[in-house]
């Protein structure tokens, strides 16, 4: 504005103020995208490097930094083939540990959303005494670490369920000793406060009268939950459902706990923090293996966005 | 992996399912047939009582159970307040505590900001759904492929050869000596804290877009009108419109940083003075057979998290009532 000495009439003056403004505002714009564009690149940076990584020739990968990836040229799926694939047993075979999260996180997502569903129907429109009290109790068991559990519950567990999935193993032979069961059982049992809580939430603000109209219609408490009930939480089940299988997906500490760490049961987090942790590391495998492990949760960010935020934002405090 | 193997594991994963699936039904089945008089307390049990003997049985009787173990030895003798004596008192367990605080003190509060500045900045731009994307996504990923992540950004190599860890290359192009990020004391705990702040803070900008977005645009057009600067409208509208957030948020985010485990066991196993509370629990509890200490540590975890949950709730809670 300074530079607009020469006196002017009182209009074009206007036009000249509004005009400076404008620039000045694209200026700031311009300043703000400059920053917003470091950070976001910032924050891409390490996730982007591994991934590129992960397709370079695995000598490349350690005798070179990615970023001379021009002047050191080399790309082949190997690594992918290698903890994928390869059969020798000192590779990572993370194509097993893969379906053991698989089948960790299906079951450990569909029993706790199925019993806090239950759960939360009884507590929003069944009349019982001391509902309100019992509810308060779940909700403030939200607060207590599952760090507070762990150890009484795997003494639990090796003195009541290892004796239960031996027979099971004696009965099918198939079926090793080594099962899913304690580490499915965990993960149902820490999901439950915040999983009723939320549910609660929902199902307790579908309108009465709907509720009302199917019980003149005749219907019990069963048949009111699956036919009115589901169908109408399902924006709130799949909310709490991608919550709780990425957080099951992406747990370290009950797999470390509640499953055998052997190829049987362990799953994807477990077997990696073993690469990382074991000496000699090789960056060929462990770029690979950490986006085999990324994948699903990644698809789930991408395809389900809206659903993941919101399951997000109302679990993060969750563990 | 042969395909016995993996018949085994689809039969265990179908049986599962298909029992559970089984005993749900039948519960419903049971539900509206059940006996005239007794109608009322069956059908309650039948909702009710699956999740509430799992949570009584899984989580509150081993809760409590836990807090006795706190103070009890390696055999499960009494021994008092041996194992808090032990904790604030060995070096050791001190820097544990000590790497705790340090974590809790910086992972939020430079998250938040950092979320929070970047929310500003990209709020109604073109792109913004994009620039979003890139800063969240590190929140869909697990700790453990976050850690490894960084693992590679810290890589280090003696200072003859050529740097392949983009943090070591950048301390090298700037003149310096590669560094091993990762067992240098004190500065190891300040690189896994950054990979925390880098997981938190998509959380945080995502929480405080939205609320930024609820700052009624008057507010803002009056504050222009009278001169203000952008920085100026960021301290005096946007900050006191969106101040629930900003606690809901670094709560939440000091809730998360208080149980950060799989991080500093993926990073570092808590060797060289890295440990922190959640991450000696486990080693203590299951690696040292320490079953008191660990249980110690739990006890002072959930002693530690406790009030912020709850004053979490309450702002929650009265941020709803305001809607």
């Amino acid at each position: 504005m300074s530079q607009v000495a020469v006196p002017t009439p009182p209009v074009e003056r206007g036009q000249v103020e509004a005009k400076a403004g404008r620039v000045k505002k694209r200026m700031t714009s311009r300043i703000a995208s400059m920053i917003a564009l470091v950070i976001a690149v910032l924050w891409t940076i390490p996730t982007f490097g591994l991934f590129l990584s992960s397709f370079r020739e695995p000598d490349l990968i350690e005798s070179t930094g990615w970023w001379t990836l021009f002047q050191n040229p080399g790309f082949s799926l190997q690594n992918y083939q290698e903890v994928l694939l390869s059969g020798s047993s000192s590779a990572p075979q993370l194509g097993e540990y893969f379906i053991n999260s698989l089948f960790i996180a299906i079951p450990a997502t569909l029993f706790p959303l199925a019993l806090a569903a239950m759960a939360a129907y009884a507590f929003a429109w069944i009349k019982f005494r001391g509902s309100s009290t019992l509810f308060v109790l779940v909700f403030a068991l939200q607060i207590v670490p599952l760090q507070l559990a762990l150890i009484p519950l795997l003494q639990m567990t090796v003195t009541f369920l290892h004796p239960v999935m031996r027979s099971i193993s004696d009965v099918i032979p198939i079926i090793p000793d080594q099962q899913y069961l304690p580490v499915w059982i965990a993960h149902t049992i820490f999901a439950l406060p915040l999983a009723t809580f939320l549910l609660h939430n929902f199902i307790s603000e579908i309108p009465r009268d709907v509720i009302e109209a199917a019980r003149v219609d005749g219907a019990g408490h069963g048949q009111i939950f699956l036919k009115v009930v589901l169908p109408l939480a399902m924006p709130a089940l799949a909310s709490v459902a991608i919550f709780q299988f990425l957080w099951v997906w992406n747990d370290l500490l009950v797999a470390l706990v509640f499953s055998s760490g052997t190829p049987d049961t362990a799953p994807l987090t477990q077997r990696l923090a073993e690469l990382a942790g074991s000496r000699g590391q090789s960056w060929a495998r462990l770029t690979a293996g950490a986006f085999v492990s990324l994948v699903v949760p990644l698809i789930v960010f991408f395809s389900l966005q809206r659903y993941f935020v919101r399951g997000l934002l109302a679990g993060s405090a969750k563990g | 992996m042969t395909s016995l193997d993996l018949m085994g594991k689809a039969l265990q994963f179908a049986t599962g399912i298909v029992a559970f699936v089984a005993v749900f039904g039948l519960i419903l089945f049971f539900l509206d047939r059940s006996a005239k008089g007794r109608k009322d307390f069956i059908q309650l049990a039948l909702f009710l009582g699956p999740a509430m003997l799992l949570l009584a049985i899984g989580l509150i009787y081993p809760a409590v159970r836990t807090s006795f173990m706190a103070f009890t030895g390696r055999t499960g003798e009494f021994v008092g307040m041996d194992n808090f004596v032990w904790m604030f008192t060995q070096p050791l367990a001190l820097i544990t505590l000590w790497n705790t605080v340090l974590w809790v003190l910086l992972v939020p509060a430079i998250s938040t900001a950092v979320g929070l500045v970047y929310a500003v900045l990209i709020d109604k731009s073109r792109g913004e759904k994009y620039f979003k994307m890139l800063v969240f996504m590190p929140m869909a990923i697990s700790f453990v492929g976050a850690s490894i992540i960084w693992r590679f950004m810290y890589a280090y190599r003696s200072p003859a050869q050529e740097q392949y860890g983009l943090v070591n290359q950048i301390i090298v192009w700037l003149g310096g000596v590669p560094q091993q990020i990762l067992q240098n004391s004190p500065w190891n705990t300040f690189a896994l804290i950054v990979v925390m702040i880098w997981i938190q803070t998509g959380f945080a900008m995502v929480v405080m877009s939205a609320a930024i977005k609820g700052v009624p645009a008057e507010q803002h057009e009056a504050a222009e009108l009278d001169g203000a600067s952008p920085v100026q409208r960021f301290f005096n509208v946007t900050i006191p419109g969106i101040k629930g957030s900003i606690v809901v948020v670094v709560t939440t985010i000091t809730i998360a940083t208080l149980k950060v485990f799989d991080i500093v066991r993926t990073m570092t196993a808590g060797n060289f003075d890295t440990s922190v509370v959640a991450n000696e629990m486990y080693t203590q509890a299951f690696r040292a057979g320490e079953p008191g200490r660990g249980a110690a540590l739990a006890l002072i975890l959930f002693l530690m998290v406790t009030p912020i949950v709850v004053y979490n709730i309450r702002v929650l809670r009265k941020q709803r009532e305001i809607r």
